[in-house]
């Protein structure tokens, strides 16, 4: 017994030593401790903050599956098809990996969705959090292109066409929209060439610039601090010590919380890789198991689902020119966010019915042309679509207006939590 | 250029408009993946009456074999015919051009054909042939209509001929909305219902090589997803324990 005890302290002294060594010459246990254990996150955080977790989680997903699916994946107009197969066929563990891949893409948009939602509901893009919301913006952006450069890469029929549409649309650009198409295809029509830079961008340009802006995000969050469900600065009450009343370290407290967030969502993630990859069409198209064929289209062209909001404004539109300017406003709205919401209270629970009434009716709209975005245009449907881009917009463009008038109620000076 | 263009703008907007196709009724192939017996006959089918003409390059036979229960010497007396080794792929000898000039289109390989066009088409497709007189091959289908394909198995199921509700049809291509009924004009060597198996085996048999992997994922499946629900429930008693402190 003495002698094994004296073993652990020798061996715990060791490590203590290294650990030393490394601090002399490495923030090592400094950056530990500033990010991770002496972080104060508030204690009341609800079900709506394990997305930002579960996001790092995808992002580590897709960069590891993507690497062993690089190295048997080819990106010629001739062989990448074929490369797709062989991984499903005869790369052990092919077909794990590119549905990890593949259903983590879907998995992205759904826990960078829900993430937001949450920014919107608890006002987290409010002073002072704007730079914060803004990298958040532009990982959003980088992940829109991440999914269009990959979405190419199977070579399937519907990538084929899926960019032909998506790049035609800077043909709208006036004067030099031509130019700009074949500039970014790099041919007059998408070939080996487009797949090639596609490629280039999707396994390292974008990736790269998607990690350092994940940093930054987490950096900016740090220095300001978690925003809440009661939108509550808890830096404001400190106690003696200089910790925040109602601030916990996020480790141990948030990262065993956290770990049961992940559990959940693995269930989930798993239960659609062995059991519905495809999930009937939605995440991996019936159209993109025949190959790219520049001579046929697919039945029915639609984008994945989670471009399908923006995709059904684009068809709203008469004007193929305005249809894509709104469109691309749709998107980059979001980034104003904190300038044009005039509110003086963060959280949905403090607001009045004014702000209530019109996130629900965008969460509405919103999902309703997810739907429409899906389904071949019918009369009743492109009205349906223009009345929920009205709604969709009135929620940005309003929004000035209606912060400013509505009935706010009075915010607690420290959070609502009750222990379970 | 321009006519990519024009497809192009077409495909932008009025979507409906390429939307043909998928309004014929298709039956309910209701097959078994896990059925080996039926798999094998699948196989035997596929090889005799498809690998003629359609390749399925992306099915490697010995993989195929060793998924469906065969050994290799099974393998090789029963569904290879040409010479090929084990380990080869189920590629064929037609020659692209010659295909285009017999058929008007090269076969298409089957390989996936089940994942973009779903095990009800195929099956409903195998048993809509009729005969049309106007067809260079003698037969048309009714849900792919003024196909390509002439109807291989009509050996096995006899000559269909459809009935049609209200005036005959004239033009090609535009009957299928009056489609009523087939009628079997001439009997094959299979009863109709033997026929359906015949056709519900080869399907089955697409489905599998479509995506081979698909036995062992549903397989992996239990034990990866009992494990995270265990691994979940630990979570949750060991958060559960660490947030007794937080008041």
């Amino acid at each position: 017994m003495a002698s094994t005890s004296k073993t652990a302290k020798a061996a715990g002294g060791r490590l203590a030593a290294l650990t030393g060594w490394i601090d002399d010459r490495f923030p090592m246990t400094k950056l530990w401790k500033e990010q991770v254990s002496e972080y104060y996150a508030p204690k009341n955080m609800d079900f709506w903050y394990f997305f930002g977790s579960l996001a790092l989680l995808v992002l580590v997903i897709q960069i590891l599956t993507g690497i062993f699916l690089t190295m048997n994946y080819k990106p010629a107009a001739a062989d990448a098809f074929g490369s797709v197969e062989y991984i499903m066929r005869d790369v052990e563990w092919g077909w794990l990996i590119r549905y990890m891949h593949s259903t983590g893409a879907s998995a992205f948009f759904i826990v960078v969705y829900l993430h937001m939602f949450r920014a919107l509901l608890y006002g987290s893009y409010q002073k002072p959090r704007e730079l914060l919301w803004i990298f958040g913006m532009l990982i959003y952006f980088l992940l829109m292109g991440e999914a269009f450069f990959g979405y190419l890469l199977p070579w399937g029929n519907m990538s084929y066409w899926g960019a032909q549409v998506i790049v035609s649309l800077f043909g709208a650009v006036p004067v030099v929209g031509d130019a700009l198409t074949e500039w970014i295809r790099g041919d007059f029509y998408i070939s080996d060439i487009t797949l090639n830079r596609f490629f280039a961008l999707h396994v390292i340009a974008l990736p790269l610039a998607l990690v350092f802006l994940v940093i930054a995000h987490l950096m900016a969050l740090h220095e300001v601090g978690s925003n809440n469900p009661d939108g509550v600065e808890i830096k404001k009450v400190k106690g003696p010590d200089g910790i925040p009343l109602d601030g916990i370290p996020f480790h141990p407290y948030y990262t065993v919380k956290d770990m049961v967030g992940v559990g959940v969502f693995l269930i989930l993630f798993c239960l659609v890789i062995f059991y519905a990859p495809t999930m009937g069409g939605y995440f991996l198209e019936h159209a993109n198991f025949d190959p790219a064929n520049s001579l046929q289209t697919p039945p029915h062209i639609a984008p994945v689902w989670y471009f399908t909001p923006f995709y059904a404004i684009l068809r709203a539109v008469p004007s193929k020119s305005l249809g894509a300017l709104l469109m691309g406003l749709a998107v980059v709205l979001f980034v104003f966010l904190p300038w044009l919401d005039r509110g003086k209270v963060k959280s949905v629970r403090y607001r009045g019915p004014l702000f209530k009434f019109f996130l629900a009716s965008f969460a509405i709209s919103f999902l309703a042309l997810g739907y429409l975005g899906m389904q071949a245009p019918t009369p009743l449907f492109t009205n349906l679509a223009r009345l929920f881009s009205v709604v969709y917009f009135a929620f940005f463009l309003l929004m000035p207006w209606y912060t400013s008038v509505d009935k706010t109620k009075p915010v607690p000076t420290r959070v609502t939590y009750h222990a379970h | 250029m321009r006519t990519k263009l024009l497809v192009l703008a077409a495909a932008l907007a009025p979507v409906a408009a390429f939307a043909a196709g998928g309004e014929a009724h298709l039956d309910h192939a209701n097959i078994d993946i896990t059925n080996k017996a039926s798999l094998q006959r699948g196989a035997s089918n596929f090889v005799n009456y498809c690998l003629g003409c359609h390749s399925a390059k992306y099915v490697r036979y010995n993989r195929m074999a060793a998924d469906l229960g065969l050994t290799e010497q099974q393998l090789i007396d029963n569904l290879m015919f040409t010479g090929e080794r084990p380990h080869d792929t189920m590629r064929i000898g037609i020659n692209a051009d010659d295909a285009k000039r017999w058929f008007g289109v090269v076969p298409p390989d089957l390989s996936l054909i089940a994942r973009s066009r779903g095990a009800d088409y195929i099956y409903t497709f195998l048993r809509s042939f009729y005969a049309d007189p106007a067809k260079a091959s003698g037969a048309n289908n009714i849900v792919l209509p003024g196909t390509a394909m002439p109807h291989v198995l009509w050996e096995l199921q006899g000559v269909q001929e459809a009935v049609w509700a209200g005036e005959p049809a004239n033009a090609q291509g535009d009957v299928r909305h009056e489609f009523k009924e087939f009628k079997l004009a001439t009997p094959g060597k299979l009863s109709p219902e033997e026929y359906d198996d015949f056709v519900r085996d080869t399907v089955n048999f697409l489905e599998y090589i479509a995506e081979p992997a698909q036995l062992q994922r549903r397989a992996l499946g239990f034990p990866v997803i009992a494990f995270l629900v265990f691994f979940t429930l630990l979570a949750y008693a060991l958060k559960k324990e660490y947030w007794k402190d937080v008041k």
